[in-house]
C-alpha cells in the first residue's frame, strides 16, 4: 500500500504550489487556475483519508467540492471578462482602485 | 410639598425636544418664533421650581423614577437639589436670550439651527437633573453633537478646526468617564443610581484611578489648566448663541461633575488630590488673567477670562468646606450670567462692525450709550466689583480657601487685581475714547430686541449682588449633606497602606476656623 | 426719624437721574440738590441725637449666610460716624450746587449728577457701616464712582487712562484689604465691628507664622498682620506712599469731583478706616508705627513735589496727598481724634481750594497752567479772597481751623514717644514747605502782571453765584471748624488714644506757627519781590528741582518695573507657552495620530494579492499558535 503520508505530502505540495501561484502570478487566469489547484489538493486529501479511514464520506465530499469548484470557475471567468472589458488588461497589478 | 404626581422635570427637559420636532412640522419662516416660544415656555415651567423648592430639605426634590431597563439596571431617574436647582434655572433662562440674539445673525438653515439649539437645551437640562449615571452619560454625550454642528456649520472661518478640536478633546475625556462608570457599577453593588453609589466606600487605590478618570472628563470640560486650549478656538469660531451656551452652561457641566460625582463618591481621592487641583486652579486664575491681558480679539479675551473665573470655581469645590462649595456653585451661576452677557454684548457689536478685534471696536460710548453702559456693568461684574454678583461668589470661595490655606487664598486674590487690569484695559479702548470714522455709520444703539436680551441679565447681576441670601440659603442643606456624605464614607479596611485618613471636613467652618 | 434716609436719598437721586437722565437733562440739579440737602438736614439731626448720647444702630437686612459666616447690611451712628456724615453731606451739597455753574451746558450734565449722587450714597454707607464686609463693599463702590467720574469726559484718552490707573492701583491696595478681611473672619469668627472690638484682648496673644508656605518660621502677632493688610487698602485709597501715583492723574476729572472725592471724602476713607478700627490698631504697636511712618513719608513726599508743579490742580492734589499723610501719621501715633479733626478741617479748606481752582479755570476758559495766569486778584475778588483764606488754613496760619488741627497733630505727635518726636519734627518741616507752596500758588496765580492768554484776558470775570456762594461758605467753615470742639467731641470714641498735651505743647505750636509764617514770607519774597529768584534756584539746584518736578520718577519707575513687564509677560506667556507648548501639545497629538495613520495607510496597497498574502500568513500564524498551545 502507498502510505498515507505520501498522499498528504502530495496534497500539501500541490496546495502550496497553488497558494504561491495565487500570491505571485500576475495573470488573473493563472491565478484562477492556481485556486483550482488548491481545491484539487484538498480533494486529494479527502480521497486519501477516505480510503485510509474507510469512511465514504470523504469521497462524497469530493463531489461537493468539485461542483463548487466548477461553479466558482464559471463565475470567476465571468468576472475576468468583465474586468477585461473595463480595463483591457488581465494583469492583476493594474486593478488597485482600493489603494488608499 | 411639591406635587409628586406632576412630572416637572420631564416636562422641563423634554419640552425643547418637542419644540424641535414641532419646528419640522411648521414652515421654515416660523422657525424662530416657534423656538422662542418653546424656550420662553420652558422658562415658565422652570420658574415655579424656585418657589416650590424646599430649602430646608437636603433630599432630592421633584424626583421621578421609572425602571427603564432592568438588566443592567439603567433607570430613568431625575431629581434636583440645592446645587442643581440654580444651574437648571440659569440654563433655562439663558435659552430664550440665545434664540433672540440669533434672530438676525443666523441667515442660513435657520430651522436646523433652532432645532439644534433646542436639542442642546434638552441635553443640558437633563445633565443637571439626571440621577442615574448612565442617563447622565447619555445627556452628557448628547450635548456634544449639537455643539459640534453649531460651531462647524454656523461658525467663523476656522470653524472646522475648532469644532473637531472641541469634539475630540471632550470625547477623549468622556470615554474614560464611561469606563469609570462601569467600574463603579461593578464595585458599587451593580447599580447605576448616583445616590446609592455615593454611599458606598471604595478602596483608596481604586478611588485614585476613578478620580483620574473622572478628572479626565471633567477637567477638560471646565476647562482646567492645562486642558483649556480648546476653549479660545471654540469661542472665537462659534456663533454668538453657541458661545453663550458654551460659556454659560457647558463649562458648568464639568464643575457640576466634580461636585456631584468626584467629591461625594471619591472623597478620599478628592482629599488627596486637593493640593494638586488647588494648584492647578490658582494657576488657571492667574495664567488665564495674563492670557486675557494679551488678547486683541474680544472673544478670546472673554474666553481666557472664563478660564480664570472657573479657576475660582474648582478651587472653591476642592477646599471642601461650606463656604468654598457654596461659593463655587454660586460662582457657576454668576459666571454663567456675566460671561453669557459679555458674549451677548460681543455678538451685538459684531453684527454691526463684523469684527471681533478690539482695534475695530473703539469709542462706543458716544454713538451707543445704552450699550456702553450695559457693557461696563457686565465688565465690572466680571471683575468682581462688590455690589455685583461675582463678588459674592468670589468672596465665598476666598473665605473657603482661606480656611484651608492662607497662602492659597493670597495667591488666588492676585487674580482680583489682574481681572481689574484686563477688563478695564478692554473697556478703556472699547467703550471710551473716540469711535473710528469708518465704523461710525454702523454704530446704531441697541434696540428693543437687544435690550430685552441684556436687561434680565443686568437685573440678575444686581439682584444677586445686593441680595444674594435667598439663592445661597437654597444651597445650604444640600452642601451640608454633601460634606457629610464625604465624611461618612471611610476608607475601606482592605485598602492600600498609603490610604488617606478620614477627612474631618464637616468641622471646618463650624468649629475650627483654621486657627494657626 | 429714620436715619436710613441719609444714604437712601442720594441713592434715589442716582436711580432717578440714571434712568431718566436722558429726558431730564439740564434740569438734573432739581432732583439732585434737594436730595442731598435733605440728607444733610437729617445728618444734622443725627449729629444732635448722637451728641445727646444716643447711639443708633439699624439692621437693614441679611446679606449672606454660609456656615459660620453671617453678614448683614446695617447702619451704626456713633460720634465718629456722625461727624463724618456731616462732612460728607456738607461738602457733597456744596459741590452739587457748585456743579450747577461749573458743568452748565455740558452734554453729560445729568450723568455727572447721577454719578456724584451714587458716590455720596456709597461714601455715606461706608462711614455708616457696622461690619467689615460692608465697609469693603462700599470702599470699592466709591472707587467705582471715582473711576466713572475721573473718566467723565470719556472721549479724552488721558482721562480714561487716569481712571483706569486709579482703579487698578486701588485694587492693589484692596488685595491686601481683602486678605485682612478674611483674616479678621478667621480670627474673630465674625465680620462685625462689635464682635471684633470686644474680642481684641484675647486675640492679641495669637501669633501666626507668615513664612509657613515656604517652609520658614517668622512669627508675627495676628492682629498686626490684620492691621497691616487692612492698611494696605488704606494706602491705596488714601494715596499714601507707595500707592499715591493715581491721585495726581485723577485731576483729569472735572474740578468739582476733585474737590469732593479727591480732597474731602473718598481719599479720607483710609484715614477714617484706621480711626474706626482704633481698637484693633491700638492692640498692635508695630502696625501703628508702620502707619505713622508711611504717613510721614507721604506727608514729606507730597510737599516736596508740590513745590515745583505748574498745574494748579496738581499743586492742590499733591498738597492733599501731603495732608493725608499728616492725618495718617497722627492716627499711627495714637492721636486718632487729632487725625479726624484735621480730616474735617482739611475737608473744608481743601474743597475750597479745589473749587477756587475750578473758578479760575472756568474764568480763563479751561486754563490750568499757572504760568499763564497772574493778575487775577482784582478781576476775581471773591475767588481770590476765599482762596487766600483756604491757603491760610492750609498753611496753618493762626486762628484758622487748619492752624488748630495741624497743631493738634504736631503736639500729639510730640507727646507720643521718641518716634512721635522725630515724626513731629518732619511735620514741622513740612509745615514750612506747605506754607511756601500754597502761597507760591496764590502769588503766581493771582498777583503780579497778567500772563493770561490775550484772547481770554478781556473776558475774565467772576463766575455765577452758584459757584461763588459755596466758596464763601467753605471759607467760613475753614475758620469756623476750628472752634467747634471736634477733638473733644471725638475723644470718648478713642479712649486712651488721643495724645496728651504735655509741656512741649506751647513750644511746638510756636515753632509750627513760625514755620508757617516763614513759608508765607519766603513765598512772598520769591514770587512777588524777586520773581526771577525761583528760576535761579531751580537752575542752581537742578537735580533736586528735576526730582521734585518729575514727582520723584515714581510713575516712570512703576511703568518700567511693573506695567510694561506685565504686558510683556502676558504676551510672551501667550505666544510661548499657550500657543507653542500647550496648544502645540494638543495639535501635536493630532499630528502624531495623523502620521501614524499615514504610516498604517501604506498597508492598503489596493493589490488583491497583498491582501491574500496577509490572509495566508494570518492563517499560518493562527495554526501555529493552536498547535503550540
Amino acid at each position: 500500500m502507498i502510505p498515507l503520508s505520501y498522499y498528504v505530502t502530495l496534497s500539501a505540495v500541490v496546495f502550496f504550489t497553488g497558494l504561491v501561484g495565487v500570491l505571485i502570478r500576475r495573470n488573473i487566469i493563472i491565478i484562477l487556475l492556481s485556486v483550482e489547484l488548491m481545491l484539487n489538493a484538498t480533494n486529494i486529501n479527502f480521497v486519501a483519508f477516505s480510503q485510509s479511514l474507510h469512511n465514504i464520506a470523504g469521497q462524497v465530499f469530493v463531489f461537493f467540492a468539485l461542483t463548487v469548484a466548477a461553479a466558482e470557475v464559471a463565475v470567476g471567468l465571468a468576472i475576468i471578462i468583465a474586468l477585461h472589458r473595463a480595463k483591457h488588461t488581465i494583469n492583476v497589478d493594474e486593478f488597485q482602485l482600493m489603494k488608499w | 410639598m411639591q406635587p409628586d404626581w406632576f412630572p416637572w422635570l420631564s416636562i422641563l427637559i423634554f419640552l425643547p425636544l418637542a419644540g424641535a420636532g414641532a419646528l419640522y412640522l411648521a414652515p421654515e419662516r416660523h422657525a424662530r418664533t416657534i423656538a422662542l416660544a418653546t424656550t420662553v415656555l420652558d422658562v415658565l415651567v422652570a420658574l415655579p421650581l424656585w418657589w416650590l423648592f424646599n430649602p430646608s430639605s437636603s433630599r432630592m426634590q421633584f424626583v421621578e423614577h421609572v425602571a427603564w431597563i432592568t438588566s443592567p439596571p439603567i433607570h430613568y431617574s431625575l431629581g434636583i437639589d440645592g446645587i442643581s436647582l440654580p444651574l437648571e434655572l440659569m440654563t433655562a433662562a439663558l435659552m430664550p436670550l440665545c434664540v433672540l440674539v440669533s434672530w438676525n445673525a443666523i441667515t442660513t438653515r435657520v430651522r436646523t439651527f433652532m432645532a439644534v439649539l433646542l436639542v442642546m437645551e434638552t441635553a443640558m437640562l437633563g445633565v443637571f437633573a439626571a440621577l442615574d449615571f448612565v442617563l447622565f452619560y447619555v445627556f452628557w454625550e448628547a450635548m456634544l453633537i449639537p455643539m459640534y454642528l453649531l460651531i462647524g456649520v454656523w461658525g467663523g472661518p476656522n470653524r472646522l478646526y475648532a469644532a473637531i478640536k472641541f469634539f475630540l478633546y471632550t470625547l477623549a475625556g468622556s470615554v474614560l468617564l464611561l469606563v469609570a462608570i462601569l467600574v463603579l457599577y461593578f464595585y458599587g453593588g451593580r447599580t447605576f443610581d448616583v445616590l446609592a453609589l455615593s454611599q458606598v466606600t471604595y478602596p483608596a487605590s481604586l478611588q485614585q484611578w476613578l478620580f483620574l478618570a473622572f478628572f479626565a472628563a471633567f477637567a477638560v470640560k471646565v476647562p482646567m489648566f492645562p486642558f483649556h486650549t480648546w476653549l479660545p478656538d471654540a469661542h472665537v469660531e462659534a456663533p454668538t448663541a453657541g458661545s453663550v451656551i458654551l460659556a454659560s452652561v457647558l463649562l458648568k457641566m464639568g464643575a457640576y461633575g466634580f461636585v456631584r460625582f468626584s467629591l461625594p463618591m471619591l472623597p478620599d481621592a478628592s482629599q488627596a488630590m486637593t493640593p494638586l487641583i488647588a494648584a492647578l486652579s490658582i494657576i488657571a486664575i492667574i495664567y488665564g488673567a495674563y492670557m486675557a491681558l494679551a488678547q486683541v480679539d474680544l472673544k478670546k479675551l472673554i474666553a481666557y477670562s472664563s478660564v480664570s473665573h472657573m479657576g475660582f470655581v474648582t478651587l472653591g469645590l476642592f477646599v471642601m468646606n461650606q463656604q468654598g462649595i457654596e461659593g463655587a456653585v454660586l460662582q457657576m451661576v454668576n459666571h454663567g450670567i456675566t460671561t453669557g452677557a459679555l458674549f451677548l454684548c460681543v455678538g451685538i457689536i459684531y453684527e454691526r462692525t463684523h469684527s471681533r478685534l478690539i482695534a475695530d471696536n473703539v469709542g462706543l460710548a458716544k454713538p451707543m450709550p445704552r450699550y456702553a453702559t450695559l457693557l461696563v456693568i457686565f465688565a465690572l461684574s466680571s471683575l468682581g466689583l462688590p455690589g455685583t454678583n461675582s463678588f459674592v461668589g468670589e468672596f465665598l470661595v476666598l473665605v473657603g480657601t482661606f480656611l484651608w490655606s492662607k497662602a492659597a487664598a493670597a495667591l488666588a486674590s492676585l487674580g482680583v487685581i489682574l481681572a481689574a487690569a484686563y477688563l478695564l484695559y478692554m473697556i478703556q479702548r472699547v467703550v471710551f475714547g473716540v469711535a473710528l470714522p469708518r465704523e461710525l455709520p454702523h454704530l446704531k444703539d441697541i434696540g428693543l430686541r437687544e435690550f430685552t436680551i441684556l436687561l434680565p441679565l443686568v437685573g440678575l447681576v444686581f439682584w444677586i449682588g445686593v441680595y444674594p441670601n435667598p439663592l445661597v440659603t437654597r444651597m445650604h442643606s444640600t452642601v451640608t449633606k454633601t460634606l457629610e456624605t464625604m465624611a461618612r464614607t471611610k476608607v475601606a479596611p482592605n485598602s492600600h497602606p498609603s490610604a488617606a485618613v478620614v477627612p474631618s471636613v464637616v468641622s471646618s467652618g463650624q468649629t475650627e476656623n483654621g486657627r494657626p | 426719624m429714620t436715619y436710613e434716609l441719609i444714604p437712601l436719598l442720594p441713592l434715589a437721586s442716582f436711580l432717578i437721574l440714571g434712568m431718566f437722565g436722558h429726558w431730564i437733562r439740564d434740569k438734573a440739579h432739581l432732583v439732585a440738590v434737594p436730595a442731598i440737602v435733605l440728607s444733610l438736614g437729617i445728618s444734622i439731626l443725627a449729629f444732635f441725637d448722637v451728641a445727646g448720647g444716643h447711639h443708633s444702630t439699624i439692621r437693614l437686612y441679611t446679606w449672606l449666610t454660609s456656615g459660620m459666616l453671617d453678614v448683614h447690611i446695617g447702619l451704626s451712628i456713633d460720634r465718629l460716624t456722625s461727624v463724618m456724615l456731616l462732612l460728607v453731606t456738607t461738602v457733597s451739597a456744596l459741590v452739587h450746587v457748585y456743579t450747577i455753574g461749573y458743568m452748565q451746558g455740558e452734554p453729560g450734565y445729568a450723568r455727572f449728577f447721577s454719578y456724584i449722587a451714587l458716590f455720596t450714597f456709597s461714601m455715606l454707607m461706608l462711614v455708616l457701616a457696622d461690619n467689615f464686609l460692608q465697609l469693603f463693599v462700599f470702599w470699592e463702590a466709591v472707587g467705582l464712582c471715582s473711576y466713572l467720574l475721573i473718566g467723565h469726559w470719556y472721549e479724552r484718552q488721558s482721562a480714561v487712562a487716569a481712571a483706569t490707573k486709579a482703579f487698578v492701583v486701588n485694587r492693589v491696595g484692596d488685595f491686601g484689604f481683602m486678605l485682612g478681611l478674611l483674616l479678621v473672619f478667621t480670627t474673630f469668627d465674625s465680620l462685625d465691628y462689635a464682635t471684633a472690638f470686644a474680642n481684641v484682648g484675647p486675640a492679641t496673644a495669637q501669633v501666626m507664622n507668615i513664612l509657613e508656605p515656604v517652609g520658614g518660621s517668622f512669627e508675627v502677632s495676628t492682629i498686626t498682620v490684620i492691621c497691616l493688610l487692612l492698611f494696605m487698602g488704606a494706602i491705596g485709597k488714601s494715596a499714601q506712599f507707595p500707592l499715591h501715583v493715581w491721585l495726581p492723574d485723577a485731576m483729569e476729572g472735572p474740578t468739582p469731583i476733585s474737590a469732593l472725592i479727591h480732597a474731602a471724602t473718598m481719599v479720607t476713607a483710609g484715614v477714617f478706616m484706621v480711626a474706626r478700627l482704633a481698637p484693633l490698631y491700638n492692640a498692635s504697636p508695630a502696625a501703628m508705627s508702620v502707619v505713622a511712618v508711611v504717613g510721614a513719608i507721604t506727608m514729606v513726599l507730597g510737599a516736596t513735589i508740590a513745590l515745583t508743579q505748574t498745574d494748579i490742580k496738581r499743586v492742590v492734589a499733591y498738597s492733599t496727598m501731603s495732608q493725608l499723610g499728616y492725618m495718617m501719621m497722627a492716627c499711627g501715633l495714637g492721636a486718632y481724634a487729632a487725625g479726624i479733626y484735621h480730616l474735617m478741617t482739611h475737608g473744608a479748606f481743601k474743597a475750597l481750594l479745589f473749587l477756587g481752582c475750578g473758578s479760575v479755570i472756568i474764568a480763563l476758559h479751561h486754563e490750568q497752567d499757572m504760568r499763564r495766569m497772574g493778575g487775577l486778584k482784582d478781576r476775581l475778588p471773591i475767588t481770590y479772597w476765599t482762596f487766600v483764606i483756604g491757603s491760610l488754613a492750609l498753611a496753618g496760619f493762626p486762628l484758622t481751623a487748619g492752624f488748630f488741627s495741624k497743631d493738634d497733630i504736631l503736639v500729639s505727635a510730640w507727646a507720643a514717644g521718641p518716634l512721635g518726636q522725630v515724626l513731629s519734627m518732619f511735620g514741622v518741616l513740612t509745615a514750612l514747605l506747605t506754607a511756601f507752596y500754597s502761597f507760591r500758588l496764590v502769588f503766581v496765580t493771582f498777583w503780579g502782571p497778567s500772563r493770561v492768554d490775550q484772547q481770554h484776558a478781556a473776558h475774565v470775570h467772576e463766575p455765577s453765584p452758584t459757584m461763588t456762594v459755596p466758596l464763601v461758605i467753605l471759607a467760613v467753615l475753614s475758620i469756623a471748624t476750628g472752634y467747634v470742639g471736634i477733638p473733644e467731641f471725638l475723644a470718648p470714641v478713642f479712649e486712651g488714644g488721643d495724645g496728651a498735651h504735655g509741656g512741649g505743647a506751647m513750644g511746638i505750636m510756636l515753632l509750627a506757627t513760625a514755620m508757617g509764617l516763614l513759608g508765607i514770607g519766603g513765598a512772598y519774597y520769591a514770587y512777588v519781590l524777586h520773581p526771577s529768584l525761583p528760576d535761579r534756584w531751580a537752575h542752581q539746584w537742578r537735580t533736586a528741582y528735576e526730582w521734585s518736578f518729575h514727582k520723584w520718577y515714581f510713575d516712570e519707575a512703576y511703568d518700567r518695573s511693573i506695567v510694561r513687564p506685565t504686558f510683556t509677560v502676558a504676551v510672551e506667556l501667550w505666544k510661548r507657552i499657550d500657543v507653542a507648548v500647550i496648544d502645540g501639545a494638543v495639535n501635536g497629538v493630532a499630528r502624531a495620530i495623523a502620521w501614524g495613520a499615514w504610516f498604517l495607510r501604506l498597508v492598503q496597497s489596493g493589490q488583491t494579492q497583498h491582501y491574500a498574502l496577509g490572509m495566508a500568513l494570518g492563517a499560518v500564524v493562527i495554526l501555529t499558535l493552536l498547535m503550540v498551545m
